[in-house]
């Protein structure tokens, strides 16, 4: 039997807020233990939380992102159950009345110019805050718990089941993991827990109407780790129905280690939350004045600018996708072209995405961090296009400037003296020069070797130590030769 | 010095702005009564002369230099137990919280503090605020000074006796459902529960998040405006607290009452109300009639769903706000258990007393799946309409009168077997905290045994100053609230 994946994902973003939602305390990772929880955070007696504005307009800012409505209305719940990292016996969340409502991610499924688009739809997107953390271990037998953690601003984005695949999954969770980032609302650290997802996967013969029944693996912090998890769990949801077992739901862990996903609890266990409207904070109220606010200050959207980069700079789809991968990425793009002038965007992508990528790449560096400005190689692909250096020039030059040897493209030409010689008078005596120093080889291609051409093309760009254009030795090699 | 303990606080400023008595001769003053009276009463549960007296050498200090003064410095009162007071122990009446001593002071401690008032102490009070007589506290009942085998109500029970006792002139209430006014009534004092929003939650132990509201508590209610003055205004802390302008509450104290028209609940003087009560509150109704008042019947035709609806909502916020004491970071832990779940049940089988067990068993059950619509939905429906009966019997009237209580003081033992009988205290002070209007009660004679009976106020939303205009001038007319219990001389 052929069967059809069904996966929707739950995805916790922590907000880069200054600090906690519902306190003052500072949210930054890595402080010892307890030393950013407040009287507020330990849920001490008497203490009340107070709404933080800036978790707000990162909602919004979401929202705007993902073409969803922002309710004008939505209401803070409590979520209650007992656990010690817990402080209040409750967790404030949003139940009933989120703020951000649909709205939906365009995701590219596979690699090169074969990738598939799809559009991801969004449930809907809702603030709440994090718990503490337990820990097991170093406590002899006793559980520590660590409070920094507790009332982190978190933005629950939950997706319909529309993803049909573990790569779709991760496609959808690689697309949202950069748009957070690109709107600047979470770090999207996944080591540190900034950005940690929830995979809810059934399977279910193909052309059936009905989903199957779910499990939910919990707390996939890695885009590798989502892969093969989901992975597993389809195989072995389709071996158990197949040996005529019927799959319950239940909530499930991924163990990397082994593999494999295994059941945390059963459907029957589950918690009554006992939701209701949290009377200590008033329903969040987002007037179309603010919102309007918020969008004036948001950047342009990946969608939209990888539109404008097809028509403005003449890129296909695939380059102008690629550029817009990372705000810095694009950034240094449109910099880099629009110093090396628009005619020479295409050269610029492709040093971007060639040269500039691999070399960052090989220094394990982000492109803001690059030792060569946007500026420095818009200088050296200007020379390229204007004959003044040759392609393999080019990439002198970038070395150069990459290890600070010299301030811009011009400069290092000169001082090394690799402008390309376009004195034809020049460039004549020095292919008579090698004609005559390699009779061999044009007696051979005389005789008709193709190859042997090749031979003096490069014996030519030798002796002129790469500053001539090879268009420029081709053709007066051919003419020489009486070809 | 016996006259001030009768006093009233714009005297005590006065006598202390003359240099007549020092805040520390005053604090020590109290301090001597609560030694002498509080075995007797059980109003006090933590007193610490050694701060006190700090404080009052503190405020005397002001008073000499003449910087920092309010009509209110260097004059004692007490908090309920239910505020959290740094370095003072916080019980809220609970063995959950025996030994609790808060690192932070409430908003409204704060507040009074920093008009240079003089802590006396901690006052008793139903556990978690959840009770009408002071019987559910841990550290034992508090006696009505009018009677000691009577109760003095609650749950700031504390606070009333105290004030009735002259162990403190002043202190500090909280009213979820009655909680100010129904001791007030009890014990024969003036006390006042504000609008909600109008004093700050914040350091106030929740019971009810949506019903809680502090307030002040004193012999008249001049002297309860003085209060509020002080406690109330924004705090950026309380998401509830309300942003307005500050006011003066005894602006309006000297308007004559000529033309007031007192709205009177049909549904209030019906069956229900002891007799005793109802010929107190009708002597009172007369008196005002004389200051140039009007009566008119009104209709609160949903507030006989007040009790029921109110012990949907109370209990289920509280079930949720006492979730965090739980012994995993302060309170009362059991000393043995296997496993998480053992310490969890233990802690708060061992910490919590049967009332506050009972309300959240209730409020837990009136939240479970498949019963909040039937239960909690409902019950903010029934909130909504009772406000809104409010809003159209406001067209009539300008405040509204009523009974506090539908009884004097009862016997201990009395109604404690039968809960329902106990919430039915509250019959008439509930609603307005459904609605979150302000209410008050000042003394209006006494009834059956020579007990104190309540008169009830109920002000318009932000009608302080309007319900303060109407107690004062009555004040100004009787004497109810000068009298003094005998037992306590």
């Amino acid at each position: 039997m052929n069967w059809e994946v069904v996966i929707g994902l739950e995805t916790h973003a922590q907000l880069r807020t200054q600090s906690k939602i519902f306190s003052g305390s500072s949210i930054a990772f890595g402080a010892e233990p307890n030393v950013q929880a407040s009287a507020v955070d330990i849920a001490l007696p008497g203490v009340l939380p107070v709404l933080n504005r800036e978790a707000v307009v990162c909602a919004i800012k979401f929202g705007l992102a993902v073409g969803a409505k922002i309710a004008p209305r939505s209401v803070f719940a409590r979520k209650n159950y007992f656990y010690p990292d817990l402080p209040k016996g409750y967790q404030i969340s949003q139940f009933e009345i989120p703020v951000v409502l649909g709205g939906g991610l365009n995701i590219r499924v596979g690699a090169g110019e074969t990738a598939t688009e799809k559009f991801v739809h969004l449930t809907r997107a809702h603030l709440e805050e994090d718990a503490g953390k337990s820990l097991h271990e170093d406590f002899h037998g006793k559980t520590g718990i660590d409070l920094n953690r507790a009332g982190t601003p978190l933005l629950e984005i939950v997706t319909e089941p529309d993803m049909r695949s573990s790569a779709e999954a991760v496609a959808y969770a690689k697309a949202l993991h950069a748009l957070v980032q690109w709107i600047g609302i979470c770090d999207g650290n996944m080591q540190e827990g900034s950005f940690r997802c929830d995979a809810n996967v059934s399977v279910r013969p193909t052309g059936q109407k009905e989903f199957g029944t779910r499990r939910e693996i919990k707390n996939l912090n890695s885009f590798r780790f989502m892969q093969q998890a989901i992975d597993f769990e389809v195989q072995w949801q389709i071996n158990e129905i197949e040996e005529g077992r019927a799959i319950r739901q239940a909530t499930v862990l991924f163990d990397p280690d082994s593999g494999e996903t295994r059941s945390m609890r059963s459907k029957e266990d589950a918690h009554d939350y006992r939701y209701f409207p949290d009377p200590d904070l008033l329903p969040l109220e987002i007037t179309a004045d603010w919102i309007a606010e918020v969008k004036r200050g948001m950047p342009e959207l990946p969608d939209a600018m990888t539109a404008r980069f097809i028509v403005q700079y003449g890129l296909s789809a695939y380059d102008a996708a690629q550029l817009v991968a990372t705000r810095d990425t694009a950034r240094y793009f449109e910099d880099c072209a629009a110093a090396a002038g628009l005619e020479n965007a295409k050269l610029c992508a492709n040093w971007v995405m060639g040269e500039l990528a691999a070399r960052l790449n090989k220094e394990g560096l982000e492109i803001a961090a690059a030792p060569l400005s946007a500026q420095q190689l818009a200088g050296i692909i200007r020379r390229i296009a204007d004959n003044t250096i040759s392609n393999k020039i080019a990439r002198d030059v970038f070395e150069a400037l990459w290890a600070g040897d010299g301030k811009d493209a011009d400069a290092v030409i000169e001082a090394k003296g690799w402008k390309q010689i376009t004195d034809s008078g020049a460039l004549e005596a020095l292919v008579d020069e090698v004609l005559a120093a390699n009779q061999k080889s044009v007696e051979e291609y005389r005789a008709g070797k193709e190859k042997a051409f090749n031979a003096l093309v490069g014996q030519t760009m030798k002796a002129t130590r790469g500053k001539a254009n090879p268009q420029q030795v081709t053709d007066l090699l051919k003419k020489k030769l009486g070809a | 010095m016996s006259d001030l303990i009768n006093s009233s606080l714009r005297e005590l400023s006065a006598a202390l702005a003359a240099k007549k008595v020092s805040a520390v001769e005053l604090a020590t003053l109290f301090l001597d009564r609560i030694d002498k009276f509080n075995r007797a009463l059980n109003a006090f549960i933590t007193t610490d002369r050694a701060k006190t007296l700090a404080q009052a050498r503190n405020a005397d200090e002001k008073l000499r230099v003449g910087a920092d003064v309010t009509a209110l410095t260097g004059i004692p009162l007490a908090h309920k137990d239910i505020f959290c007071t740094r370095g003072w122990r916080t019980t809220c009446g609970s063995k959950m919280l025996a030994n609790f001593v808060s690192p932070y002071d409430a908003n409204v401690v704060e507040k009074l503090a920093a008009a240079g008032m003089v802590t006396l102490g901690k006052l008793n009070m139903d556990e978690f605020a959840m009770g009408s007589s002071n019987e559910t506290s841990y550290f034992g009942p508090v006696k009505n000074p009018w009677d000691v085998s009577c109760v003095p109500g609650g749950s700031s029970g504390g606070s009333a006796a105290a004030i009735a006792a002259r162990l403190t002139p002043a202190a500090t209430g909280t009213d979820t459902g009655g909680s100010i006014r129904q001791p007030a009534a009890l014990c024969g004092l003036t006390g006042l529960k504000p609008t909600y929003g109008v004093v700050s939650r914040y350091g106030m132990i929740a019971f009810a998040s949506s019903l809680d509201q502090g307030g002040p508590m004193a012999k008249s209610a001049e002297d309860c405006a003085l209060l509020l003055n002080a406690m109330a205004g924004f705090d950026p802390r309380d998401s509830t607290s309300l942003e307005r302008p500050g006011e003066d509450y005894s602006r309006d104290l000297e308007k004559p009452l000529a033309g007031l028209r007192i709205g009177l609940p049909q549904e209030f003087f019906g069956e229900g109300m002891d007799a005793d009560v109802r010929a107190a509150v009708d002597v009172a109704l007369t008196e005002y009639r004389k200051l140039g008042a009007t009566t008119v019947e009104v209709r609160l035709p949903n507030s006989g769903l007040s009790v029921p609806a109110y012990y949907v909502i109370a209990p289920a916020e509280a079930s949720s706000n006492l979730s965090r004491f739980d012994g995993v970071r302060y309170g009362h832990r059991a000393p043995e258990y296997a496993d998480l779940a053992e310490m969890y049940s233990r802690s708060r089988a061992q910490g919590f007393g049967a009332e506050v067990k009972r309300r959240i068993l209730i409020g837990t059950y009136v939240l479970s799946h498949g019963y909040y619509d039937a239960y909690y939905l409902q019950a903010q429906k029934i909130r909504r309409l009772i406000a809104a009966d409010f809003v159209a019997a406001f067209k009539q009237c300008d405040v509204m009168m009523g009974p506090t209580s539908p009884s004097v003081a009862f016997a201990f033992g009395a109604k404690s077997a039968d809960p329902v009988q106990m919430y039915l205290s509250d019959i008439y002070t509930i609603s307005t905290n459904l609605a979150g209007l302000p209410g008050m009660s000042l003394p209006c004679g006494f009834g059956n045994n020579n007990m104190p009976v309540g008169l009830q106020i109920i002000g318009n939303w932000f009608g302080e100053a309007k319900m303060l205009n109407v107690a004062h001038q009555y004040q100004k007319a009787t004497d109810w609230h000068t009298r003094m219990p005998g037992g306590v001389k």
